[in-house]
C-alpha cells in the first residue's frame, strides 16, 4: 500500500473505495487468527509439494533447502496441508505449543 | 416541439430507457413494475436496442447482475417494486459505496404483511438510506425526463451514484398520459456515452468491492457521504441542462401558490397534483395556502427547504408511509429536525395517508386543512393523525 490504512483519510478515499494497488492484500498479515500452526517432520517430508499446492493462502513458500514450510504470518492454521500431506509428516500444533 | 404521444406511463419509462442506450438490463417481474421491464423486453428482442436483457431468478440477482456490468464499464437498467425491492437491500447499498451509476424505476407499492400491491412509499422509505440518488416523479412526462436526467446525474464524474426514479404505483405507472418523446439526437447529445472511472480490466488490475478494516471503513463511508452531498449542485446543473433543450424546469424542491401563503402541504410523487387542486380550492375559499413538493429526497435538499419554509406558519406534511414506533412519518421527520433551531418555526402537522392504495382525493386534503386549523395549538394536536383510517 502506498501508506499504511491507518494514515489514510477520508479525503484519500478511492471513489468506489476501489483498490487501485494490485495484490496489496499482502500489506494484511493473518497470521493471528490461527489456533493451530503445522509443524513438519524433515525425517519424513519427501519435498512432493503438495502441501503447497493445496494450502489456499498461498502461505507456504520453498526454503533453500527444498522443505516446504508456512509462513506464519499468513498462515490461518486450517490444517488442509497436514491433511493432505503424503507421508503425513505436518503436525498441526496448538499455537501457545512449539 | 415534439408531438405529444398518449402512452401507459410505464411504456414512456421504457422508451426513456430506450433513447439512454443502456447496455444492459437486468429485472425480475412484480407487479406494479411489469409493463415496464416487459415493454424493454420487447424493444430488445424487436432489435430496437442493441443490449443484453438478462432475466434473472431475483431481484438480489438483478441488482448483482447490473453491478458488474456497471463495474466494466456499461450504462444498466433495472426496475422493481416493494418486495422486490425488499430483496435487491443488500446490494443497494454496496452499490452505492462502490459508485456504480446504475439507474432504476421503483414502481411504489406497500410493502408486505398483509400483502399488498397497490401504491404507498412504505418500499423506499425502508431503503432511505441505501445511499442512492432518491428523485420522486409527479406524472408520465417527469418519470421520463427524470429516467433521462437520471443517467446524467448518475455518470458525471462528480456524482458517480446510483439514481432511483420513484414512479407511484398504477396511480402513476398504469396511467395513460400525454408524454413528448424527445427525439434520440436530442437524447444523444445530452447524454454521451458513459465513460467509466475505473473499469475492470486485465490491462490494468484494481480491486472493487474490498473488505473495509476498522481501521479505514469510518473514512469510507464520510467520503461516500461526502460525495452524496457535493452531488446536490450537480443534479440541479443536469435540471437546467435539461430545461434548455425541452424547456422543462425542474427543481429539488418545487412550490406552488407559495409566495404569499401561510400555510403549505408537503408533497413527493403523485400527490403534487391532487395538492395543486387542493391548493386552488382552498384559495377560492380565500385562505392563503401553498404547496411543497420535495423531487429530490436524497441527497436531502436542507437548503432549498430551508428557503421556502420561510414566513410559512403552518406546514401540511403527507406521508405515504408509516415508521413504526417513530414520533413522526418519515417525511415530517425531516422536517421537525430540519426546523427545529429555526426561529419562527411554522407548526408541523403530519397526515400518514394512501397508505396500500387507499385513495387521497381532493377532500383528504381539505380535511386535512381543516383538522390543522382545528387543533392548531391547542392540547388536541397530535404528532400524526391517520384520517383515512376507521375508527
Amino acid at each position: 500500500m502506498a501508506k499504511p490504512m491507518h494514515e489514510h483519510t477520508w479525503r484519500d478515499i478511492e471513489v468506489g473505495s476501489v483498490v487501485l494497488e494490485a495484490g496489496n492484500a499482502k500489506e494484511y498479515k493473518t497470521g493471528d487468527w490461527r489456533t493451530f500452526h503445522p509443524v513438519v517432520d524433515k525425517e519424513h517430508c519427501i519435498k512432493c509439494a503438495v502441501c503447497w499446492m493445496f494450502c489456499p493462502d498461498d502461505a507456504i513458500y520453498k526454503t533453500d533447502e527444498g522443505y516446504y514450510v508456512s509462513d506464519l504470518e499468513y498462515c490461518k492454521g486450517c490444517g488442509i496441508c497436514a491433511n493432505e500431506c503424503t507421508t503425513k509428516c505436518i503436525t498441526m500444533v496448538i499455537e501457545e505449543e512449539e | 416541439m415534439p408531438e405529444r404521444v398518449g402512452m401507459e406511463v410505464s411504456l414512456a419509462a421504457a422508451e426513456a430507457v430506450k433513447l439512454c442506450n443502456v447496455d444492459t438490463v437486468s429485472a425480475y417481474p412484480i407487479t406494479p413494475q411489469t409493463h415496464i421491464v416487459e415493454h424493454l423486453s420487447e424493444i430488445v428482442a424487436d432489435g430496437e436496442l442493441d443490449a443484453d436483457f438478462v432475466p434473472v431468478e431475483s431481484e438480489q440477482t438483478a441488482m448483482s447482475v447490473c453491478m458488474g456490468a456497471a463495474a466494466v464499464g456499461a450504462r444498466t437498467f433495472t426496475a422493481t417494486a416493494a418486495q422486490g425491492l425488499a430483496l435487491m437491500s443488500e446490494m443497494l447499498f454496496i452499490a452505492a459505496n462502490m459508485r456504480l451509476p446504475i439507474v432504476m424505476t421503483i414502481v411504489n407499492r406497500a410493502l408486505s404483511g398483509p400483502l399488498s400491491i397497490w401504491n404507498d412509499h412504505s418500499d423506499i422509505m425502508a431503503q432511505r438510506d441505501c445511499g442512492w440518488i432518491q428523485i420522486f416523479a409527479e406524472n408520465g412526462q417527469e418519470v421520463f425526463d427524470n429516467i433521462i436526467c437520471a443517467y446524467r446525474m448518475a455518470e458525471d464524474r462528480r456524482v458517480l451514484f446510483p439514481a432511483i426514479v420513484n414512479i407511484d404505483g398504477f396511480i402513476l405507472s398504469h396511467v395513460v398520459e400525454p408524454h413528448e418523446i424527445v427525439d434520440q439526437e436530442t437524447v444523444d447529445t445530452f447524454l454521451p456515452p458513459y465513460e467509466p472511472l475505473h473499469t475492470m480490466h486485465p490491462d490494468k488490475p484494481l480491486t472493487m468491492g474490498a473488505f473495509g478494516m476498522p481501521e479505514i471503513y469510518a473514512e469510507t463511508k464520510k467520503a461516500q457521504d461526502e460525495a452524496l452531498r457535493d452531488s446536490l449542485p450537480v443534479i440541479q446543473e443536469v435540471w437546467d441542462e435539461w430545461a434548455k433543450v425541452t424547456g422543462r424546469q425542474y427543481k429539488r424542491v418545487e412550490t406552488y401558490k407559495l409566495d404569499d401563503a401561510e400555510q403549505a402541504f408537503i408533497t413527493m410523487g403523485s400527490l403534487g397534483q391532487t395538492a395543486e387542486l387542493a391548493v386552488d380550492e382552498l384559495r377560492n375559499q380565500g385562505k392563503k395556502v401553498g404547496l411543497i413538493k420535495i423531487r429530490l429526497w436524497r441527497p436531502f435538499p436542507t437548503d432549498d427547504l430551508r428557503q421556502v419554509f420561510s414566513g410559512l406558519k403552518r406546514l401540511l406534511v403527507v406521508d405515504r408511509a408509516y415508521s413504526f414506533g417513530a414520533l413522526t412519518g418519515p417525511v415530517a421527520s425531516e422536517m421537525e429536525a430540519l426546523l427545529y433551531d429555526v426561529d419562527n418555526r411554522p407548526e408541523i402537522f403530519d397526515f400518514i395517508a394512501g397508505i396500500g392504495g387507499r385513495d387521497v382525493p381532493l377532500g383528504s386534503f381539505i380535511e386535512m386543512f381543516d383538522v390543522a386549523e382545528r387543533d392548531s395549538g391547542t392540547e388536541h394536536k397530535q404528532n400524526f393523525y391517520t384520517l383515512e383510517v376507521r375508527e
